[in-house]
């Protein structure tokens, strides 16, 4: 529930006027992100394989974005600039993988 | 058999195949090989005369009509047909061209390692040994087949009680065993290569 105050500032604070929001760090910095979508087909061995050798992922990692997938029907794999991602979803298409890309949410 | 192993002391990944098997892994890699060569990559009911004069010199724009080709190709855009098409006629050329080299080099090691065009003797065995790098490219096209074979047969997460259900000479259940074949064998593949 939302406290209404009658008392309005006549300056705002200039910590929170510097701030950007994180919203707004996260469009600045990593605009794409490369999303892999579930399939009936790909083994789970292989989608973990591929997320290691092509991303450098650990093992660890690799696991949890291939369970992601499987579970949840989709993971994001990767983020960065449209061009990178536009790569990168190549790359999964090379692989096999049905990958996509968009905007960050 | 007993799929992919990796050489302890040589490194190199190694599959003994029965000659029918191998004869059948070639037959599968050459009709993939001949889909992706085949169904036109390129749209040919384009209205632009400008556009049809320079199609050679670009890619497809459109998602491929057979199903197997639009699973291996699939938009790389959901909501945006334009950027779809674009990144389309810039990769899936390419991407065809990979993956129907990688097709083709399961059928050259398999007939490096002697598998002539019409095996008749039925104690011929096949030796394939791969470095990593050529067990890779057989990774990627053993995918492939399975995606083909998949998609062709509507396989679905967790049927396979439908699929053991059918009588022995049902030839989708055969296909299905097949399937399951290329699975064990990717699966195998993985292992060797420390997956």
């Amino acid at each position: 529930m939302v406290t209404v105050t009658t008392a309005s500032p006549v300056t705002a604070d200039p910590d929170v006027e510097e701030d950007l929001t994180p919203d707004e760090v996260t469009l600045t910095d990593t605009p794409w992100v490369t999303v892999v979508w579930n399939d009936p087909v790909n083994l789970m061995s292989y989608v973990t394989y591929v997320f290691q050798k092509y991303f450098g992922y650990s093992k660890k990692k690799a696991e949890k974005l291939m369970l992601e997938v499987h579970e949840d029907g989709r993971s994001v794999v990767s983020n960065g600039s449209r061009e990178e991602m536009e790569r990168d979803v190549q790359a999964m298409h090379e692989y096999g993988l049905w990958a996509t890309l968009s905007k960050s949410e | 058999m007993a799929g992919f192993v990796r050489h302890r002391r040589s490194k190199r990944i190694i599959a003994t195949f029965s000659g029918f098997e191998a004869d059948l892994l070639r037959s599968l890699a050459a009709q993939l090989v001949e889909l992706l060569r085949n169904e036109a990559a390129i749209p040919t009911e384009s209205t632009d005369p400008l556009a049809e004069l320079f199609a050679d010199f670009s890619g497809p724009t459109t998602l491929p009509e057979d199903p197997v080709l639009a699973r291996l190709f699939p938009n790389a855009y959901r909501e945006d047909g334009e950027a779809a098409a674009e990144f389309r006629r810039f990769t899936e050329s390419s991407l065809r061209d990979g993956k129907a080299r990688a097709a083709g080099a399961i059928i050259d090691g398999l007939e490096e390692a002697g598998l002539p065009s019409e095996p008749t003797d039925e104690e011929l065995t096949i030796d394939v040994e791969l470095d990593l790098e050529a067990a890779e490219v057989w990774m990627r096209a053993l995918t492939d087949l399975r995606l083909a074979l998949g998609t062709r047969l509507e396989v679905e997460e967790g049927d396979e009680d439908y699929w053991y259900s059918l009588p022995d000479d049902d030839p989708r259940g055969q296909a299905h065993h097949i399937y399951e074949w290329l699975g064990y064998l990717q699966e195998t593949l993985i292992q060797a290569l420390g997956g």
